[in-house]
C-alpha cells in the first residue's frame, strides 16, 4: 500500500502554517503520518483550536451560582429550580449554508441538537439567528428560502419546536450569510453526561449513521478560511442531514442515560471521529485505541483517512462501562440503529487508529488537545469608524408625512413580520410553547411545573458596525430586556461571535472590542456567558461581515401564569412608557431606511439605568400589575406602538406626546432601556411609585382605543390594513 | 377511560397526546410500540403526528406495514375508536382506513398556523359533544396536509356526512382564504362509513390546554370518553354507531 510522503507542502494545503507543521514535527520528534497531518489540520484548525480567539475569550464571564457547566463541554449548564438544568449553546453553520442553504441549515440544526442532548437533556426548543444580504442581491431569496426550508425540515421532523429567532437583511451580508442555531434542552439537574473518557478497558462504542465520505473537512476547515471566486465547488464538503436518523438517535439515547451503562458520550461533529474521540481522551486525561476497520461504512473503498475526518452526520461516540456492551446493543436495536464497539479507553494519554494491522495515528493526546497554537493577533482600529459615526441631526429633514415614515419603516425588511418565516417551522410539538414567535422573547413552560424557560436572540449588526464595542453592550442589553419584556428573570448567555477574518488588525479589533462589549454588559447584568462558538473567516473575495455577536439568552419565570406578551388586551387600558426618550437618531432603522444613512453612534447606554429599568419591570410583573409590556427597539416607539397594537384584537391606540425634541428623533430614534407597557387604570398609581423607586422616567402615552394608531397630530394609521400589509411585506418581498 | 398512543419511529406528538389523556383528562394512557402486535386494552387508539419513517416515501406509507397496525385494523372493523391526527391521519389513509389522500400543500411549503375549523357533523364518537356548525380553534403544523379524493369518493363522503371538519374563516364561511393547503371543498377531517375512525390535520391535543393553544380540542377527547360511557351530551342525540 501507497502511503503518501508529508510534507510542509501537504501540511499547507491542509491548511497549516510552516511554523504550525514545525510545531507538530517539534510535537512528535518525527514527521507525522498522512492521517496523523489530517488530524492536527482539523484538530488545530480555526474552528476547532479557537486558536485566534481564545486568549481573548478567558474575559468573559463564566461563572456564577446558578452555573453547572460553563464553556468547555458541549453545552452550557444551569441551575434552573425543581431539580431541573437548563441545557444550550447557539453554534454557527454560516459557510456551509452559504454554499448549499438548505442542507447547511438542516446540519446546522441537527448539530446543535446533538450538542444539547449528549449532555442528557431532552431538547425542548430552538431559534434561528439569520443574517442574509440585501433582498435586491439577485442570490438572497435564493439563500434565505433554502435556510428557512432547511432549518423547518430538520427541526420539525426531529420533533423539537423551533420557537424564535431573528432575522436581518444587510448589504454587509451579500457574500456572508449568518446561519445560527441554538437550542435548549432540559434535564435532571442529577442526570448530566459530559464527554470525560474514564476506566481503561471500557469499550468505545460508535452509534446511529454510518460513515460516508460526505462533509470531509466541511465544518472544520470550511469554515477556517475565507471564500474565494470557486466557493461553489466546495459544494460536496457540505453534510447531509437525515433528521429521521437523529430523531431515533436522540430517543435512544436519552433512553440510555436512563440506564448506568454510560460513561462518556460526545458527538461527532467538525472533524467527526477525530474530534469527538481526542475531545474524550483529553477531558478524562485518558487514551484512546479505535479499530477503524470496525467502523460501520456507507461505501466500501474508504481510505483510514476518510474514516478519520468524515463528517457523516447523525453520529455518537459512547464509552460505556465493561460488561454493558449487550445492553446497550440491545437499546439501539430496538431503535433500529447500529452499535458497535470500535476500540477502548487506555491509560497510556495517546490517541491510536488502527487499520488493517497497521497503526495510523498514534498522538500524544495533551499535544492534539492542549498544546494547539494560540495566536494573538495584531489588532488596530479601522480609521473608517470615525468619519462613520460622525453624524448631525441637522443633515436631515423631518420627512412632512410622519404616517407615511412609519409605513415605510413598517414594510421595511428588518421591521415588517416575520411569519413567512416562522410558520414554516413547527412552533409547538412538545406542548409546551406557552409564547409563540413574534413576541419579545419565547416562553416555554418546563413540563409539569409552574415555571418556564424564556429565550431570545438578539443582535444589530448596524449598531455593532458603526462601534463594535457599544454594538456588544447593546446586544446584550437587549436580549436582557426581551426576557424581562415576557417577565423573565435574565440566567444566562451562549453567544455566537460572527467575525471577518482574523489575520487582519482592524477585523481582530472588532472582535477584541465585542468580547470587551459582551463581558462588561455581562458582568453587570449577571449574565454569565456559559457556552458559545467563535464563527472567523466570513470574508469572501476580501469582503468581511459586519461585527456580529449573536446573544442568546435564557430566563426563568417562576409563575408561567403571570408572562406577558406585547399586545394590547383591553380598551381603556393605559399606556406608559418606562424610561426616558433622548433626541438620537444615529445608527438606527429609520436614518437608513428614509434616509438611506448608515451614519452616527448607537443609542448612548448607561448599564445601571438599565438595571434600573429591567427591575422595575420584573416587580411590576410579579405584581401582576401589567397587562402587555414591549421592548422599544429598532424604529423606535411608533414601531413598537404598531407592534403592540398588531396582536389578534386588532386594538389601536390613542397617544399624545409632548416632547422639545424632533418628532422623527421622538417617534423613531431607538434610545436604549425603555419598556412600553399597558394596564388597567387602577394599577397607574402603584406603578408610577414602582418607577419612582427605581428612578425611572414614567410617562403616561395614552390608552389602548379604537381600531387605529393615533399619535397626536402626527400619525393616523387604520390596524387592520396596516397590519396586513406588515404581515404580507417580506413574502412579496421575497416572490418578486 | 384507557387510551393508547401509537409511537412509530419518528413519531413526534406522541408525548403530548399522552400528556392530555393521561394529565389533563386523568385517564389512563397507554404508550404503544409500533413493534408490538396487541393494544393492551385500549378503548382509543390515537395515531399520533410526526415524520414516521422519516416519511421520506409517501407520508404513512411505511407505518401501514408496522405490527401494531394489523391490531388497530382489527380494532377498527371490531368498532373500536381510532384517532388519527395529522400523520396519523395519513397513515389511517395508507391504511385503507379512511377514503382519501394527503398531499404536499399548495403552497409547496410547511405551514405551522392556527385555524378555525367547523364541525361538519356530530354522529361520530368524536363530535357529539358539540353542535353542528361549532367552530373550533385548533393548530395545523403540516407539509403534506392536502386532502384530496376523486370525485366519486367525494360525492359519497358528502352524501354519506363522512366530512367530519372543515376549515373556516372566523365567521365559519368555507372560504378558499381560510384553506391553509388546497385541500378540497376545505376538508379538514373525515370518518369512516363505520364512524368509529376520525382523521384530521388539525392538532387536538394541541388544544387541550388554556396556556398553550385553547382548549377546543378537549371537546373531541371529552366527546369520545362520554360516547364510551354512554352519557347523554347536552340536547343531542347518540350517534349512530355500529355496536362492536
Amino acid at each position: 500500500m501507497s502511503v503518501l510522503a508529508v510534507t510542509a507542502d501537504l501540511a499547507a494545503e491542509h491548511g497549516l502554517t510552516p511554523d504550525e507543521y514545525g510545531k507538530i514535527v517539534d510535537l512528535l520528534g518525527r514527521a507525522p503520518t498522512f492521517e496523523e497531518l489530517g488530524v492536527f489540520a482539523v484538530m488545530w484548525s480555526e474552528h476547532c483550536s479557537y486558536k485566534s480567539s481564545r486568549a481573548w475569550l478567558r474575559q468573559l464571564p463564566t461563572g456564577g451560582t446558578r452555573v453547572i457547566e460553563g464553556p468547555g463541554e458541549n453545552a452550557g449548564v444551569v441551575d434552573i429550580g425543581d431539580g431541573l438544568a437548563a441545557v444550550f449553546k447557539i453554534e454557527s453553520h454560516n459557510h456551509p449554508s452559504f454554499i448549499e442553504p438548505f442542507q447547511g441549515a438542516a446540519t446546522g440544526v441537527g448539530g446543535i441538537l446533538r450538542d444539547v442532548f449528549t449532555m442528557g437533556a431532552r431538547p425542548i426548543a430552538s431559534l434561528d439567528a439569520l443574517r442574509f444580504g440585501r433582498l435586491e442581491h439577485p442570490r438572497t431569496a435564493y439563500l434565505v428560502k433554502g435556510v428557512v426550508a432547511g432549518i423547518g425540515h430538520y427541526g420539525n421532523c426531529v420533533g423539537v419546536p423551533t420557537v424564535g429567532g431573528d432575522l436581518y437583511f444587510d448589504g454587509g451580508y451579500d457574500h456572508n450569510i449568518l446561519v445560527n442555531a441554538f437550542t435548549c434542552g432540559v434535564a435532571p439537574r442529577d442526570r448530566l453526561f459530559r464527554a470525560r473518557a474514564a476506566g481503561p478497558g471500557n469499550p468505545v462504542v460508535y452509534v446511529g449513521a454510518r460513515t460516508g465520505r460526505d462533509g470531509i473537512h466541511g465544518a472544520s476547515l470550511l469554515a477556517s478560511a475565507a471564500f474565494d471566486a470557486g466557493a461553489a465547488g466546495k459544494r460536496p464538503a457540505v453534510q447531509v442531514g437525515d433528521p429521521f436518523t437523529e430523531k431515533l438517535l436522540l430517543e435512544a439515547c436519552l433512553e440510555l442515560m436512563a440506564t448506568e451503562h454510560l460513561v462518556a458520550i460526545q458527538d461527532m461533529g467538525a472533524a467527526g471521529l477525530t474530534s469527538s474521540a481526542l475531545e474524550m481522551a483529553g477531558r478524562g486525561e485518558a487514551g484512546m485505541l479505535l479499530e477503524l476497520d470496525r467502523v460501520p461504512l456507507r461505501e466500501p473503498g474508504m481510505t483510514p483517512y476518510e474514516i478519520l475526518l468524515s463528517e457523516s452526520q447523525e453520529r455518537m461516540l459512547l464509552v460505556v462501562r465493561q460488561g454493558s456492551e449487550a445492553a446497550v446493543e440491545a437499546i439501539f436495536r430496538r431503535w433500529d440503529l447500529e452499535a458497535s464497539v470500535i476500540g477502548r479507553v487506555t491509560d497510556d494519554g495517546t490517541f491510536r487508529a488502527r487499520w488493517r494491522g497497521r497503526e495510523v495515528c498514534g498522538l500524544p493526546v495533551a499535544a492534539l488537545t492542549q498544546s494547539a497554537p494560540v495566536y494573538r493577533r495584531p489588532a488596530e482600529e479601522p480609521a473608517r469608524l470615525e468619519q462613520l459615526q460622525h453624524f448631525d441631526p441637522a443633515e436631515v429633514r423631518e420627512p412632512a408625512d410622519l404616517t407615511d415614515a412609519l409605513l415605510r419603516l413598517l414594510e421595511s425588511p428588518n421591521l415588517c413580520s416575520r411569519e413567512w418565516a416562522y410558520r414554516q417551522y413547527d412552533q409547538l410539538v412538545g406542548g409546551n410553547t406557552v409564547v409563540r414567535p413574534g413576541g419579545d422573547a419565547a416562553v416555554v413552560r418546563l413540563d409539569g411545573t409552574r415555571r418556564a424557560l424564556a429565550l431570545t436572540v438578539d443582535c444589530n449588526s448596524r449598531y455593532c458596525q458603526l462601534d463594535p464595542y457599544l454594538g456588544a453592550v447593546l446586544a446584550v442589553v437587549e436580549a436582557a430586556r426581551n426576557l424581562v419584556a415576557v417577565g423573565a428573570r435574565p440566567l444566562a448567555v451562549s453567544d455566537c461571535l460572527n467575525y471577518g477574518n482574523p489575520e487582519r488588525p482592524d477585523v481582530m479589533w472588532e472582535f477584541q472590542q465585542g468580547i470587551a462589549g459582551i463581558r462588561d454588559a455581562c458582568v453587570a447584568l449577571g449574565t454569565p456567558v456559559v457556552s458559545g462558538n467563535v464563527s472567523f473567516y466570513n470574508e469572501t473575495e476580501g469582503h468581511g461581515i459586519p461585527p456580529t455577536p449573536m446573544i442568546a439568552m435564557v430566563g426563568l419565570l417562576d409563575d408561567v401564569e403571570a408572562h406577558l406578551t406585547p399586545w394590547w388586551k383591553a380598551e381603556g387600558d393605559v399606556i406608559v412608557l418606562l424610561g426616558r426618550t433622548r433626541e438620537e437618531l444615529g445608527a438606527s432603522e429609520y436614518l437608513a431606511i428614509v434616509h438611506g444613512l448608515v451614519r452616527g453612534a448607537p443609542p448612548w447606554i448607561d448599564l445601571e439605568t438599565e438595571k434600573r429599568l429591567q427591575r422595575l419591570c420584573l416587580a411590576a410583573a410579579a405584581e401582576h400589575l401589567l397587562r402587555s409590556a414591549h421592548d422599544v427597539a429598532e424604529g423606535g416607539l411608533a414601531v413598537a406602538l404598531a407592534e403592540c397594537s398588531f396582536g389578534g384584537a386588532g386594538l389601536g391606540a390613542r397617544i399624545a406626546v409632548e416632547s422639545g425634541m424632533r418628532a422623527d428623533a421622538l417617534l423613531f430614534g431607538e434610545s436604549q432601556s425603555r419598556m412600553l407597557v399597558s394596564l388597567r387604570r387602577r394599577h397607574l398609581g402603584r406603578l408610577r411609585d414602582l418607577a419612582r423607586r427605581e428612578d425611572v422616567q414614567f410617562t403616561v402615552l395614552g390608552e389602548v382605543r379604537g381600531s387605529s394608531l393615533a399619535i397626536g397630530e402626527m400619525v393616523d394609521l387604520p390596524i387592520e390594513q396596516t397590519r396586513a400589509r406588515w404581515r404580507r411585506a417580506l413574502a412579496e418581498r421575497l416572490a418578486r | 377511560m384507557r387510551w393508547g398512543v401509537v409511537t412509530f419511529p419518528g413519531s413526534n406528538d406522541d408525548r403530548d397526546a399522552l400528556r392530555v389523556v393521561a394529565r389533563v383528562l386523568g385517564d389512563d394512557g397507554v404508550a404503544l410500540w409500533h413493534k408490538d402486535r396487541d393494544l393492551g386494552g385500549v378503548e382509543c387508539v390515537i395515531l399520533p403526528g410526526g415524520f414516521s419513517y422519516g416519511d421520506y416515501l409517501r407520508c404513512g406509507a411505511m407505518a401501514k406495514f408496522s405490527p401494531i397496525m394489523a391490531a388497530v385494523v382489527e380494532h377498527a372493523r371490531a368498532g373500536g375508536l381510532v384517532l388519527g391526527i395529522c400523520n396519523g391521519f395519513q397513515i389511517l389513509c395508507e391504511a385503507g382506513l379512511l377514503p382519501g389522500a394527503l398531499v404536499r400543500n399548495r403552497s409547496l411549503s410547511f405551514v405551522c398556523d392556527v385555524v378555525t375549523i367547523r364541525v361538519e357533523t356530530t354522529a361520530t364518537p368524536f363530535t357529539h359533544g358539540c353542535r353542528p356548525g361549532d367552530l373550533l380553534s385548533m393548530p395545523i403544523k403540516h407539509g403534506e396536509g392536502c386532502y384530496v379524493a376523486d370525485e366519486a369518493t367525494l360525492a359519497e363522503l358528502e352524501a354519506r356526512d363522512q366530512v367530519v371538519f372543515r376549515y373556516v374563516d372566523q365567521a365559519g364561511r368555507v372560504v378558499p382564504e381560510a384553506n391553509p393547503n388546497g385541500s378540497l371543498g376545505n376538508v379538514a377531517g373525515v370518518c369512516n362509513a363505520g364512524r368509529n375512525v376520525l382523521g384530521l390535520m388539525p392538532h387536538p391535543e394541541h388544544a387541550a390546554e388554556r396556556l398553550v393553544g385553547g382548549e377546543d380540542g378537549l371537546k373531541l377527547f371529552h366527546s369520545a370518553r362520554a360516547w364510551l360511557r354512554r352519557e347523554p351530551q347536552g340536547d343531542r342525540t347518540e350517534a349512530p354507531v355500529p355496536e362492536p
